[in-house]
């Protein structure tokens, strides 16, 4: 009975792989009703794992321990996924979904794990003061919004006043997100806002879009995700709704949104935080050490992307932060109270996004005690339907700051005030 | 005509349009009810299932190809060819009818004479291994559907109206066409069940099974038949709403909004299935243009169930269904 004790833990030693020291959970959906957009993004989120391992040996010479979980966009899968990962040293949490940011932000505050909600989740939690284990830089939706508003008075010679802009978007919280910083913005600038919501999954928008004929608005913004998006371009194709006046956050910004429309979504607009396209140094090191060596996650079709992009990006804030935190702490072992400490003090530079192979990738920010949101840039897309690429139409436009911090610090301080949370920072 | 008034033509006929839509998805729901009794939690995976088959067909892409790829390291994606509308939409015809033998022989002809409920688990579970088939034989990237259906805002409407009221009405080409489409589908089936032999066995099965089985109809055979025009009903339904959306696996979703049609029209009338389908689009629309605006917008999903919930209080059949009677 012993020998086959002794011999069964052999087997056992042999099967399990060493303990990796930094692992990094990967709440992916590669399956339901929005895994065309879960898949690339969590393809690029793997790949550049793998390429630090493999070419790297690691960060700080510790291997990466990536252990994906499938949330298939629903939130109580996503907080099931927390829960069973958390335990295996999970350093950072990227949940990519608001609804399974908003269940784990007192989670991960009670356990001390940090998490980083690029470019969504709860967007007042870029207080640092009020929110120390929550990140969401480089941009946040009130960025996205005001950066529109920003980019449309550019387009009408700094004056909005008269103006219709009608704001479509998912009946979530996440679609809702963006109505504050808008109706604010309205009052400053005298435009109308016309608010349009759209019933998830948003398979069937006739309703919408027969009140956008009727009411006529100039512009038009979108907070959409998955079907909604699809159905949403292929609404304002068929009522002729001029593409150039569309403009999309950028999570209503990649191929997927555009293609089903064909030719006729030309022109169409989004935000974006990042570049897309493969013309980037770090894909010949992709090439080189993760497609070419057949390491490539999922079926390795999605290179160049803005999804598969988006996910190359949050890894890679993922592996500076861990970095910077190895350099703070003097070990390379680091622990997630550390690896926070990392997220905080974190800068993303010309110097080091060239030097990672991401030249002009993405804006330029720095983390502080208090800033946990980054500079708030983003830059304007056009969709160019006959060559199927995204344009860079403008540089990174920065948001109306003034206003933003503003409503961040009232909406933070309401929640700190509300949970009993002592302010960070003083 | 005040603007007021002109805004809710459009809305209505809007509606009327969305419901045949509506329609489309619950008549594959219909039908399996009908002559099996099985409520198919898998019809709006049926129907994503059809389009992809499709698409994929269309686009002459290997079935299976991530998965041989990964097994034997190959790197092929196409065939190199594609296939026109037509041919592929038979084919895809072949396939849903094969899916239909295959479910008979490895599901259904194992459950006769079980309870309603069980077949219903075992529907969920086909939906289920349905879903994962098609991301497995065609992948899970949304694809665009084109067999040439006109789609677009129809100009000659918009003028029309134009020129009489001064507003020009939007009403979707691939909404008339959709409409047109299922004139015929529930022409065709009508006629089928009235005046052919397998229709009258097919109405025979769905009254009684035990009295069709004694006088020699095949319930193997009937269930097939169901199934494979379910698949093609479903294949209708995917080509319709694929071709709006691209086709995805958020196409399943369809489904949700065939219930409340069901609810409304009975489980067990094509012609209920058509009129339901119809009350419910142009009820929906019409609320959310009506009311819509005072509470905030996006009643459409909600309305559509409490409309038929009002319709259940009085006629629990719905408008069509048979008045059930159970004698103690």
């Amino acid at each position: 009975m012993k020998k086959i004790i002794a011999a069964l833990a052999v087997t056992v030693g042999l099967a399990t792989p060493a303990l990796a020291e930094l692992t990094f959970p990967s709440l992916s959906y590669r399956t339901g009703p929005y895994a065309a957009n879960g898949i690339p993004f969590a393809d690029g989120y793997a790949d550049y794992f793998t390429l630090v391992n493999e070419r790297d040996g690691g960060i700080g010479g510790e291997t990466i321990n990536m252990i994906e979980c499938e949330t298939g966009y629903n939130t109580e899968k996503g907080v099931e996924c927390y829960e069973s990962t958390k335990g295996e040293g999970a350093l950072l949490y990227q949940p990519l979904s608001t609804g399974i940011t908003y269940q784990l932000i007192p989670r991960v505050s009670a356990d001390g794990i940090p998490m980083h909600t690029l470019g969504y989740g709860r967007t007042s939690a870029s207080n640092g003061k009020v929110f120390k284990w929550i990140f969401n830089y480089p941009a946040t939706y009130w960025d996205g919004a005001s950066v529109a508003i920003k980019y449309l008075l550019d387009e009408n010679g700094g004056d909005l006043s008269g103006k219709k802009i009608g704001l479509v978007y998912h009946n979530s919280a996440y679609g809702k997100e963006p109505i504050r910083t808008l109706t604010e913005l309205s009052a400053k600038h005298g435009f109308e806002l016309l608010e349009l919501p759209v019933d998830a999954p948003g398979q069937e928008q006739r309703s919408t879009w027969v009140q956008v004929r009727q009411q006529k608005p100039d512009y038009i913004l979108m907070w959409g995700w998955g079907v909604m998006n699809q159905v949403a371009v292929q609404e304002a194709v068929n009522i002729r709704f001029p593409m150039e006046n569309f403009i999309g956050i950028w999570w209503s910004g990649s191929e997927n949104d555009v293609k089903p429309a064909g030719p006729r979504a030309d022109g169409y607009k989004a935000l974006n935080f990042h570049a897309a396209g493969a013309d980037f140094a770090i894909y010949d090191d992709l090439e080189q050490y993760v497609f070419s060596t057949g390491k490539a996650a999922g079926a390795g079709d999605q290179q160049g992307t803005v999804l598969y992009n988006r996910g190359l990006y949050a890894a890679m804030i993922a592996v500076e932060a861990a970095k910077k935190a190895q350099e703070i702490h003097g070990t390379a072992a680091i622990t997630p109270a550390q690896m926070r400490d990392g997220l905080e003090q974190l800068e993303m530079t010309d110097e080091k996004m060239t030097e990672l192979g991401l030249d002009g990738f993405g804006p330029t920010f720095a983390a502080s005690c208090e800033n946990h949101g980054g500079s708030g840039k983003a830059a304007i897309n056009q969709w160019n339907a006959e060559t199927g690429t995204w344009e860079v139409l403008t540089d990174y436009i920065q948001s109306d700051q003034e206003l933003i911090q503003r409503l961040v610090e009232e909406d933070s301080l309401a929640y700190a005030e509300e949970n009993d949370i002592e302010l960070r920072c003083q | 005509m005040p603007d007021q008034l002109l805004f809710a033509t459009e809305v209505v006929l809007n509606g009327f349009m969305a419901g045949v839509l509506y329609a489309l998805v619950a008549l594959g729901f219909v039908l399996i009810f009908k002559a099996s009794g099985i409520f198919n939690y898998a019809q709006g995976v049926m129907a994503l299932f059809a389009a992809l088959t499709l698409v994929g067909i269309m686009d002459g892409q290997v079935p299976f190809a991530p998965l041989i790829n990964a097994v034997f390291g190959t790197n092929i994606h196409g065939f190199g060819w594609t296939v026109p509308a037509l041919a592929a939409i038979l084919i895809t015809m072949v396939v849903m009818v094969i899916f239909a033998i295959v479910v008979n022989w490895l599901v259904l002809r194992h459950l006769v004479n079980q309870d309603p409920i069980i077949l219903f688990m075992a529907t969920i579970g086909l939906a289920y291994f349905l879903e994962g088939l098609g991301d497995m034989m065609w992948g899970s990237e949304i694809k665009t559907l084109d067999v040439g259906l006109p789609q677009g805002l129809n100009s000659w409407i918009d003028e029309a109206t134009f020129n009489i009221f001064g507003y020009g009405f939007y009403i979707d080409n691939l909404d008339i066409s959709a409409a047109i489409i299922a004139a015929i589908l529930v022409t065709g089936l009508v006629a089928f069940s009235q005046y052919t032999k397998q229709g009258r066995a097919l109405r025979a099965v769905a009254d009684d099974h035990q009295a069709a089985l004694s006088v020699g109809i095949s319930l193997n055979f009937i269930w097939v038949l169901t199934w494979s025009i379910a698949g093609f009903v479903a294949l209708v339904a995917g080509v319709m709403w694929g071709a709006k959306s691209g086709v995805q696996f958020s196409l399943s979703l369809i489904a949700l909004k065939a219930l409340p049609v069901l609810m409304l029209g009975g489980f067990t009338s094509i012609p209920g299935a058509i009129v339901g389908g119809l009350i419910i689009g142009v009820g929906e629309k019409l609320f959310e243009f009506l009311v819509g605006p005072l509470v905030g917008g996006a009643t459409e999903n909600w309305f559509a169930y409490v409309l038929a919930l009002i319709f259940l209080v009085f006629r629990p059949q719905g408008l069509f269904g048979e008045k059930i009677i159970e004698r103690v």
